[in-house]
């Protein structure tokens, strides 16, 4: 990751750079025009978000079973970079919906899971930072129930009526529409894999530096 | 002198959130999860539901804070006598010392309801012992739902500082579709058209969350639970 970390930063920035072009240049929608290219952001956060989880759960998982340190620095970053990106989410969502469906907020099965999930990780990091010792393993646990959570959360909410656009829409957007939207996707992955392996450095330095305190209190 | 003293005792106070903001966060993130149990308790499509439908809400909210009271003492008390390390250092295997904490949450809870629905039936006139059956169903597969994620979080949250205000911050998230899929069984009993069917479709619901965390719990405990 250390010498694919700058090459992959450029790459980044040139797709953050062009996104805006290749969105302009997308087709306008039948009936929400300009409205939906919010979409480009929307989903793709979304996406970030997902993997994210996904990454800090698989630490957890392996921070458990393991008491292997490295798993739970890749934990603490999935899940400080999965808050962040639902927190874009969140924000875009509402606004979109408010124009689109009249509503900012509905009580159906993704915005619920949504929100659930953003809170669930804002928890994971609240017990990081005031759980006090042991809270590792503890947030390692709420990540993976989290995860587990989902599934339920959703068939719960199903029986709601849904009025968000099924994951359907995705595989049959028009052609003009297709590229920018997993340009935009790729690009959101791409940062979120930059900022996650960051933040993992970051707390690997500081368990490093932790662990030298500790070293020179003993000598 | 009595007000510079008041106007100390604030400014002492608040010199020491805003260095970490705790009460602050923990607090609002509280209030957050709140409105979210209300909202999955009374309100349905952005409408509020029915007055048929109210005592159902009122049934399960109690439910989750007499729980969340129940799981936190049941912890507080071994930690108070140091009793925790001993049980873990016991020669026992470790998901049998959960399940038994949780088996004993359970009761206590099964206790609670045996006295909190005759009065929530009396005091709002609901039909709940119509269809005893089928809400006994419920409130049994809700309550272990409930416990289980419960008594996991506040076993390893024993040796954690903030673990008060820590246990509702991680247990209601986590107990939603319990709270969904309780709220609206009961609902379905209760109204104009109770139907027996969609009531058991959610204890149906209930069941495969209790089989997934009571195996997910047993599965973690263990190494959770090392130093």
């Amino acid at each position: 990751m250390k010498k694919a970390f700058v090459p992959l930063l450029i790459v980044a920035t040139l797709m953050f750079a062009y996104a805006p072009v290749m969105i302009a240049q997308a087709p306008f929608e039948s009936t929400m025009f300009l409205l939906q290219k919010i979409m480009y952001f929307h989903v793709p956060s979304w996406f970030a978000m997902f993997a994210a989880v996904a990454i800090s759960a698989i630490g957890g998982i392996w921070y458990i079973f393991t008491n292997d340190k490295r798993g739970d620095q890749l934990a603490v970053a999935g899940a400080e970079v999965a808050v962040m990106f639902g927190a874009m989410g969140l924000t875009t969502g509402p606004l979109w919906a408010y124009k689109a469906w009249g509503v900012a907020w509905q009580w159906d099965a993704k915005l619920t899971i949504a929100l659930l999930l953003e809170l669930t990780f804002i928890a994971y990091l609240l017990l990081r930072k005031y759980g006090g010792p042991g809270s590792d393993k503890l947030s390692a646990g709420v990540a993976l129930f989290g995860l587990a959570n989902v599934p339920f959360v959703y068939y719960a909410v199903q029986l709601w009526r849904t009025i968000h656009p099924l994951n359907t829409v995705v595989p049959s957007l028009p052609p003009g529409m297709r590229e920018p939207f997993w340009f935009c996707v790729f690009g959101f992955l791409l940062l979120m894999t930059l900022l996650v392996a960051m933040r993992a450095r970051l707390e690997r330095l500081r368990t490093t530096l932790d662990d030298l305190y500790l070293a020179d209190d003993e000598s | 002198m009595f007000l510079k003293t008041v106007l100390l005792v604030v400014k002492k106070d608040f010199a020491i959130e805003v260095k970490s903001y705790e009460i602050l966060s923990t607090t609002l993130f509280f209030a957050v999860t709140c409105v979210l149990i209300f909202s999955f308790a009374f309100v349905r499509e952005a409408e509020p539901i029915s007055k048929d439908m109210v005592p159902s809400g009122v049934l399960w909210i109690a439910v989750a804070f007499a729980g969340l009271l129940a799981i936190g003492r049941v912890f507080e008390r071994e930690r108070y006598s140091e009793t925790m390390r001993a049980l873990l250092l016991a020669p026992a295997p470790r998901p049998a010392i959960y399940l038994g904490k949780l088996v004993g949450v359970v009761l206590l809870l099964f206790a609670t309801e045996a006295l909190l629905v005759p009065m929530i039936a009396l005091i709002f006139q609901a039909p709940l012992f119509r269809w005893a059956v089928p809400l006994s169903g419920l409130l049994v597969t809700g309550t272990i739902g409930f416990a289980t994620v419960g008594t996991l979080f506040a076993a390893m949250l024993v040796r954690s500082r903030a673990r008060d205000v820590m246990l509702p911050i991680l247990l209601y998230p986590f107990t939603i579709p319990v709270l969904i899929g309780g709220v609206w069984g009961t609902a379905a009993l209760l109204g104009d058209e109770p139907s027996v069917p969609v009531a058991t479709m959610w204890t149906g619901l209930l069941a495969a969350y209790d089989v997934v965390f009571v195996t997910l719990a047993l599965w973690t405990f263990e190494p959770l639970m090392t130093e």
